[in-house]
């Protein structure tokens, strides 16, 4: 690292690499902060009608397909694995398997959506909708919010993957291939959570 | 820009370029900072009509201009356009996107695209809003439930609007922390940092940590209003105190969003025109960051009335006093610096006084609302209008335009007349106090807020006080037109007119695209007045 006063002058902007690396990771972990903080609210919001319905949780969680959802959870912790080997692999210096794992993390998050839709259509059949009642009123936005969240970190590794093929990343530089992992971790994270509060709970 | 060697475009001014286009695709954040500038202000002045319509319907009891619903609308637009649009935005995407990187000798913030992309966000929420003027909303800034449920007006764009508007906030907000972190000059330590970098950063903390819960409040509201989900409704099983909390716990913070940046201003701006270093400058720091703090715990002070227990009430009120302390930090280390000063009475100077006098009032005014027993009787009384306006008005747009008379000649390159900045000085201070000083009598006197008509006892004080926003509207315009005027007719600005130490002042007016031609060696805290030729 030469300081800041060697620059390079790339469309206008000019960081030293090294500074640009701790930058972006370090914002990716306040704008997880910031995820956190809006499923907080959900988080919230279930904690206080649970402790206010206990039964109403108790009795119709009953209805939610644990199966599915196990499986969901399968799919997503196995979609995090692939997401670190990716970027191992580019770490050594191999985009070629780096394209690969980002390839197979998508469609794990495509096989998560495809599973989630047989989920929601099977309530739909069953006339459970948001507003049914507060507990699947919180299951629905709360999954729903997720799955947005699974969609928009499928965008973000799409985004990658076409740069990865594009040749963009080498050992030398992945940061954003790394930041956007992170990002999936979380996405795969706050799911570990839904998944035992809305379809486990004793 | 390709075409030009570096060394060109390190010393070409950054207004140079023309043309809309250049401007909304250029990622220089003093740029961006100036398209910020003119937004809000845009804004500001469209919410300011509104509320001098507002008087207008006040200045005697029965109808004056509008009937009932065309006033709840009115106040409406007026709270969330000058909160969503103007005052949270404000000073940090304004002031602070044109300082930040100048302040601490860095050459951009550390995204200038998403610095870009945050404005484009601000651009597309202000739309939606704008869309929703189709069927506007009725419901009051704070879109309190069950009501907002069930009136039939748009309250969906709205906070789909304020939503979006969101996203813009919380990436500017991380933007600069990411900057000040590691975007710093060498030499530029914590300790040195100018005391506005010290308060954007405690807003940025802020805005990323208070805007997600605002974000899902309204979510859950439009979830609310498009599927009935029920979480706030009493009818099947929700309870509406429920989004009041979640309502408050941003919007508290949000005060402070708003509040803190302008306090910033007012610790550069004293010492330049007192001719002393800061006092309590780490005082003044940390205080910023205690503010952020404390702020997280005591949103339900806007709830005493609304059904909550007497233990947890009592500790909402307790913990709103302390927030008391690190404010009044602020003012006694802000007092200490002028104490024995060399002081120049010129119209940013004139601005930060009436910050630090008008300030006081509304923070103490806060500490009587936050007290139980006075707050049974005061809520929902024009005593809280008064409140509320002598901390935003009397505490942010003072130091908004403190900030304005003092940066103009290095954002603009020109100067303005000084003589009409202070004739508008005087009248924005006399208008502002006639309009809302007789508001605290009015809610004492039990006049409820969010009325649009009152009993005739109270006639002649609403009448003073719709004299007053006249008064302060012609200040206001008169301001307006004489930095306009600048702008064409005034006389090139120096590279530091008021001989501030700080780094903004050390590159030209306006200073060009890459700020500085090398990124300075700093050696010492900028506040070194008083001594030597400073
Ligand atoms: C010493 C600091 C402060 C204290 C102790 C304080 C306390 C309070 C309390 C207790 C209320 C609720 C009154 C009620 O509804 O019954 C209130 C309302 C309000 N305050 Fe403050 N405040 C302080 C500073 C500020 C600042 C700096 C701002 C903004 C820049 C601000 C903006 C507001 C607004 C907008 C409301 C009214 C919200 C509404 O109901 O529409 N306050 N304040
Ligand atoms: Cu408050």
């Amino acid at each position: 690292m030469e300081g800041v006063e060697k620059i390079e002058h790339v469309h206008g902007h000019h960081v030293d690499p090294v500074v640009e690396y701790q930058s972006l990771k370090f914002g990716m972990w306040l704008f997880i902060a910031t995820e956190l903080l809006l499923f907080g609210g959900l988080f919230a919001a279930y904690t206080i009608f649970r402790a206010k319905f206990p039964e109403m949780f108790a009795e119709q969680h009953l209805e939610l397909n644990k199966t599915l959802g196990a499986l969901n959870t399968a799919v997503l912790i196995l979609s995090s694995l692939t997401m670190a080997l990716g970027v191992t692999s580019i770490q050594r210096g191999k985009p070629k398997r780096l394209a690969l794992f980002l390839l197979l993390t998508i469609l794990l998050g495509l096989a998560f959506g495809v599973n989630k839709y047989f989920e929601y259509s099977a309530k739909f059949h069953h006339h459970i909708y948001p507003g049914t009642s507060i507990f699947f009123s919180l299951y629905f936005t709360m999954t729903g919010l997720h799955m947005l969240h699974v969609f928009a970190g499928m965008a973000l590794l799409t985004t990658m993957l076409v740069l990865t093929l594009r040749g963009r990343f080498s050992d030398k530089y992945y940061t954003p291939v790394e930041v956007s992992g992170l990002y999936w971790h979380l996405v795969d994270l706050i799911w570990i959570y839904l998944f035992p509060l809305l379809y486990l709970i004793a | 820009m390709a075409n030009h060697t570096i060394a060109e475009t390190i010393t070409i001014p950054y207004l140079e370029e023309k043309g809309l286009l250049s401007w909304l695709t250029s990622t220089d954040h003093k740029r961006i900072s100036i398209m910020y500038l003119l937004s809000i202000s845009t804004f500001f002045v469209l919410a300011g009509i509104s509320a001098l319509l507002l008087r207008f319907e006040l200045l005697m009891p029965g109808k004056t201009i509008v009937d009932a619903h065309t006033y709840n609308v009115l106040f409406t637009f007026h709270g969330a356009v000058m909160v969503f649009l103007f005052i949270v935005p404000g000073l940090a995407a304004s002031f602070g996107n044109f300082l930040i990187p100048l302040m601490i000798g860095a050459r951009d913030v550390a995204f200038p695209r998403l610095n870009l992309m945050s404005y484009w966000i601000y651009l597309l929420g202000a739309l939606i809003i704008l869309i929703s003027l189709s069927k506007p909303a009725d419901t009051g800034w704070t879109f309190y439930t069950p009501y907002s449920i069930r009136t039939g007006t748009d309250v969906i764009l709205l906070t789909f609007g304020i939503f979006v508007l969101g996203f813009s906030s919380i990436l500017t907000g991380l933007n600069f922390i990411v900057t000040i972190h590691k975007l710093r000059a060498p030499g530029m330590t914590w300790h040195r940092l100018p005391l506005f970098i010290w308060a954007s950063y405690a807003t940025a903390i802020l805005q990323v940590l208070a805007t997600p819960v605002i974000a899902i409040s309204l979510l859950l509201l439009i979830a609310e209003r498009v599927f009935g989900i029920g979480f706030f409704d009493p009818a099947k099983g929700g309870d509406p105190i429920l989004f009041q909390h979640f309502f408050w716990f941003y919007s508290h913070p949000a005060v402070y969003i708003m509040i803190i940046p302008a306090m910033g201003v007012i610790s550069e701006v004293i010492p330049v025109f007192s001719r002393k270093p800061i006092f309590g400058y780490k005082a003044i720091a940390y205080s910023s960051l205690a503010i952020a703090l404390i702020s997280f715990f005591v949103w339900a002070h806007h709830m005493f009335v609304s059904g909550m227990s007497e233990v947890a009430a009592t500790i909402f009120s307790f913990l709103t006093f302390l927030v008391a302390i690190p404010t009044a930090i602020k003012v006694f280390n802000w007092t200490a610096t002028l104490y024995k000063g060399s002081i120049d009475l010129k119209s940013p100077m004139l601005y930060a006084l009436s910050f630090i006098f008008l300030f006081t009032i509304g923070g103490l005014t806060g500490v009587f609302l936050g007290a139980l027993a006075a707050d049974v009787h005061l809520h929902d009384t024009y005593f809280v209008v008064a409140h509320m306006h002598y901390v935003m008005i009397g505490g942010t747009i003072m130091g908004f335009f403190a900030a304005l008379h003092f940066w103009y000649p290095k954002m603009t390159g020109k100067m303005f007349n000084e003589k009409v900045a202070k004739i508008a000085w005087a009248f924005v201070f006399i208008g502002f106090n006639v309009t809302f000083f007789p508001q605290f009598i009015l809610g004492t006197q039990g006049m409820p807020r969010r009325y649009a008509d009152y009993p005739p006892q109270f006639h002649s004080l609403n009448e003073l006080s719709s004299i007053g926003s006249w008064i302060l509207g012609i200040g206001m315009f008169v301001m307006a037109i004489n930095l306009l005027r600048g702008l064409f007719n005034g006389e090139k600005a120096p590279q530091n007119p008021f001989n501030s130490l700080s780094l903004e002042w050390q590159v030209p007016s306006p200073p060009p695209h890459e700020n500085f031609e090398e990124i300075p060696h700093v050696t010492d805290w900028t506040y070194g007045y008083g001594k030597k030729s400073a």
